[in-house]
C-alpha cells in the first residue's frame, strides 16, 4: 500500500508534449480513475507510474521512495492491460506463478498463493488451461489474478474491462470495486468512459491533452466542475453550455467576465405553459425536436434562442407536444468565463437583481 | 469450392501424378538400395528386387572409413545448430526489439550476405582458414555457418509479431531480458525455431561443396563425400551400393522429419498469437 506523487511530470515523444506538467498525489489505498477523451495521454501516465516509459522531466514517488530509476520490475507496482497480456505458451498457473518465480518465492508457498488467488477469483478449475481456451471474461480474470498474486503496493489498470460485452463489463466492474475494498491496495484506473469513472473512482482525475483539468470525488467534479471541459465531459447527456450573449435579455447585470452559461439536463423543469410568475428561473420558449422515452425518464433535444440543448425529464412524457417552456432554477445555473473556467462569485441574489432587472 | 465428383477425380489424378513425379527417384532408390548387382542392369528396368539384398548395406558401409564419415556429419551438423541457435536468437531479439543505432544498417548488411553464394566467397574463407592452420579440420566446417543470416530474417519476423504489452507484462513480473527471451519468445517461435533447424540440418548434413573443399583426409570427411566415392570404383558405377549409401545418408533425415513433422506444419500455418 502506498500513496503516489507526481511531480512536476512532463512527457515528450520528440517534439509532441504529451503529458505536461502533471502534479498529482494519489491517496494510498483510493480506486483512483484517470479519465479523458482518446489520446489525451493516460496511457502514457500510467506508463510512468509502472516504468514502462521513462518520464521527460519530474518525480514520482511511490511510498516514500523515489522511483525514478526503478526498473519496472521493483516498482512493487501490478499492472492489467487492456488486451490482458497474458502469456500465451503458459498455462494458467503458469501465467500466475510467472511474476512469483521471478521474485524467488519458494514452491511451496507458490503453491499455497496461486491457489488463494485461484479461489478468489474463480480460476480454480482452468488452472491447466492455456489462454487461448479461456473466454474473455475469464482472460480477464487470469490477468487480475497474475497482478494480485505478486501483493503489489499499487494496482494500476489500463482500459481493462473495455475488451468485454456490456454485461460482462458490468459484472466484473462491481467484481473489481469488491476486490479493492478487499484487497485496500491503491488502485489507479485508465478509461476513457466516464460513467465507468463515476461509478468505480472514489477519486477522479479528468485528463485533457496532458493536463489535469480537475481532480475530486465522482460528486464533486459533477457538482462542482471547475471548467467547461470536465462539465461537459462527466455526464450524459452532456451539460448543455451556451453563450451568455444569448440569453442575456432574461439574465442582465452578471459580471462582463462571464461568457458562458451551463445546466445540467436533469436540472430543468418542463412544462406545456408558463403556469405561474416563479421567480428564480431562467425560461426559455423551446421547440422539440426529437424526444426519446427511455422508460423511466425522456430525454427531449429541443431548440430555443440559446441553441439546441439536451433536457432530461423524470414526468411522463409529453407525447404530442411541439413545443415546451424549460425553466432552470438560478441557483442550478453555472457559469464561465472567456477561458472556460468556472466563474464561481456569481450570488443567487446576484441573480435575483438581475432577474428584477430583467423583468 | 467445387465438389462435384468428376472434379474430385481430376483433383485425385492430379494429386497422383504431382507426388508420383516427387516420390520417384526416392522410390526408385530405395528400390535400388535393395537389388542385386544384375538387376540394376537388365533393361526393361526391374520395379522391385526379387530379394531383399541387405548386404549392399555392409558393402557400402565396409567400402570406407563411414563410421567416422557418419561421427564427422553428425558432430558438424549439430555443432552448427547449436552454434547458430546460440547467435541467432540473440541478434534476432535485438533487431527486432530494440531500438539502437544502426539497427536498420546492420540488418541490411545482414540480408545482402544472404545474396553471396558459398562459392564466391569459399576462396578468402580457404585463405583465411590455411593462415590459421584449420585447413582440413573441423572447425573448417563448423566456424563459416556458426551464424545464419537466414535464420536471423526468420526468427526476427516471428518475434516482431510478438505484442509489445506481453513484454511488459514479463517486464513488470521482474523478468529479465534473458528470462524474457527464454520463457516468452522461444517457446512463442518455437515451430518457426524448429523448422529453421531442421532446414539448416538438412543443409549441412547434405552439403558437399564445402567439406570437398576444406578437408583432404579421411578423418575429418563427411559423410556425402564418402559416399561420392562409392561411385569411384573399378569397372563401372555399382548402382545398388551407392543407393543403398544413399540410403544411410537419408535415412537420420528422414527420423528427424517424422519426429518433427507436427511443428513444421505449425511454423506453416502459423498466424500469430490470440
Ligand atoms: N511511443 C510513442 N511515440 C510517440 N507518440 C506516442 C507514443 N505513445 C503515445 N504517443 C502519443 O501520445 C499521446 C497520448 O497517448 P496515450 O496512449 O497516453 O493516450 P490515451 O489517453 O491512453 O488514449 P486512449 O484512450 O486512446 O488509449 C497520443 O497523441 C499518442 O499519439
Ligand atoms: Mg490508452
Amino acid at each position: 500500500m502506498a500513496e503516489i506523487i507526481l511531480k512536476n511530470i512532463s512527457k515528450k515523444f520528440k517534439e509532441e508534449e504529451v503529458v505536461k506538467n502533471l502534479n498529482v498525489t494519489i491517496r494510498d489505498g483510493s480506486f483512483t480513475v484517470l479519465v479523458g477523451p482518446s489520446g489525451c495521454g493516460k496511457s502514457t501516465t500510467l506508463r510512468m507510474i509502472a516504468g514502462l516509459e521513462q518520464q521527460s522531466s519530474g518525480d514520482i514517488w511511490i511510498g516514500d521512495e523515489c522511483v525514478n530509476d526503478l526498473p519496472p520490475g521493483k516498482r512493487n507496482i501490478a499492472m492489467v492491460f487492456q488486451n490482458y497480456a497474458l502469456y500465451p505458451t503458459m498455462t494458467v498457473r503458469g501465467n500466475i506463478e510467472f511474476g512469483l518465480k521471478n521474485k524467488k518465492v519458494p514452491k511451496k508457498e507458490r503453491e499455497i498463493l496461486i491457489r488463494e488467488i485461484s479461489e478468489i477469483v474463480g480460476l480454480t478449475d482452468y488452472l491447466d488451461k492455456k489462454p487461448n481456451k479461456l473466454s474473455g471474461g475469464q482472460r480477464q480474470r487470469v490477468a487480475l489474478a497474475r497482478a494480485m498474486v505478486k501483493k503489489p503496493k499499487v494496482f494500476i489498470l489500463d482500459e481493462p474491462l473495455s475488451n468485454l460485452d456490456a454485461k460482462l463489463r458490468s459484472q466484473m466492474r462491481s467484481e473489481l470495486i469488491q476486490l479493492h475494498k478487499k484487497l485496500g491496495t491503491t488502485f489507479v484506473y485508465v478509461t476513457h468512459d466516464q460513467v465507468e469513472a463515476m461509478s468505480m473512482g472514489d477519486e477522479i482525475a479528468i485528463l485533457n491533452k496532458g493536463t489535469i483539468q480537475q481532480m475530486g470525488s465522482p460528486m464533486n467534479v459533477y457538482h462542482e466542475p471547475n471548467n467547461i471541459f470536465t462539465a461537459e465531459f462527466i455526464g450524459t447527456p452532456a451539460m448543455n453550455i451556451f453563450e451568455y450573449n444569448k440569453v442575456k435579455d432574461h439574465l442582465s447585470n452578471l459580471s462582463r467576465k462571464v461568457k458562458f452559461v451551463g445546466f445540467r439536463p436533469e436540472h430543468a423543469l418542463l412544462a406545456l405553459t408558463e403556469k405561474e410568475k416563479d421567480a428564480g428561473y431562467l425560461k426559455l420558449a423551446s421547440e422539440i425536436i426529437t424526444m426519446e422515452t427511455l422508460g423511466a425518464e425522456t430525454i427531449y433535444t429541443v431548440k430555443n434562442e440559446a441553441g439546441v440543448m439536451h433536457i432530461k425529464s423524470f414526468i411522463p412524457p409529453f407525447e404530442n407536444a411541439k413545443e415546451l417552456l424549460v425553466s432552470i432554477p438560478y441557483e442550478k445555473l453555472y457559469f464561465f468565463d472567456q477561458e472556460g473556467k468556472r466563474y464561481r462569485s456569481v450570488s443567487t441574489r446576484q441573480m435575483d437583481t438581475a432577474l428584477a432587472g430583467g423583468a | 469450392m467445387n465438389t462435384t465428383i468428376p472434379y474430385k477425380l481430376l483433383n485425385g489424378i492430379g494429386i497422383l501424378i504431382v507426388v508420383s513425379i516427387f516420390a520417384f527417384p526416392f522410390v526408385w532408390m530405395i528400390s535400388t538400395s535393395f537389388k542385386s548387382l544384375g538387376e540394376t542392369m537388365i533393361f526393361p528396368p526391374a520395379w522391385l528386387p526379387e530379394s531383399l539384398h541387405w548386404e549392399n548395406f555392409t558393402a557400402a558401409w565396409n567400402s570406407g572409413p563411414f563410421l567416422t564419415y557418419f561421427k564427422n556429419s553428425i558432430f558438424v551438423s549439430i555443432s552448427i545448430l547449436i552454434l547458430q541457435f546460440l547467435t541467432i536468437i540473440p541478434a534476432a531479439y535485438a533487431f527486432a526489439r530494440y531500438q539502437f543505432k544502426g539497427n536498420k544498417f546492420f540488418f541490411a548488411l545482414t540480408m545482402i550476405t544472404l545474396m553471396i553464394p558459398a562459392q564466391l566467397i569459399f576462396l578468402p574463407v580457404y585463405l583465411q582458414f590455411s593462415a590459421w592452420g584449420l585447413l582440413d579440420t573441423l572447425w573448417a566446417l563448423i566456424l563459416p555457418f556458426a551464424s545464419s543470416a537466414f535464420g536471423i530474417f526468420l526468427l526476427r519476423q516471428s518475434f516482431k509479431q510478438v505484442p509489445e504489452e506481453l513484454l511488459e507484462a514479463a517486464r513488470l513480473d521482474g523478468a529479465s531480458e534473458w528470462k524474457i527471451i527464454l520463457k516468452i519468445m522461444i517457446p512463442i517461435a518455437k515451430p518457426v525455431l524448429i523448422t529453421f533447424g531442421l532446414f539448416s540440418f538438412i543443409t549441412h548434413w547434405n552439403d558437399y561443396f564445402w567439406p570437398l573443399v576444406m578437408t583432404t583426409s579421411d578423418v575429418t570427411r563427411t559423410l556425402p563425400l564418402g559416399i561420392a566415392k562409392l561411385r569411384e570404383v573399378e569397372g563401372g558405377v555399382a548402382w545398388h551400393i551407392l543407393m543403398a549409401g544413399n540410403m544411410i545418408l537419408v535415412i537420420p533425415i528422414l527420423i528427424v522429419f517424422f519426429f518433427a513433422q507436427r511443428q513444421i506444419i505449425r511454423a506453416f500455418v502459423y498466424t500469430g498469437i490470440k
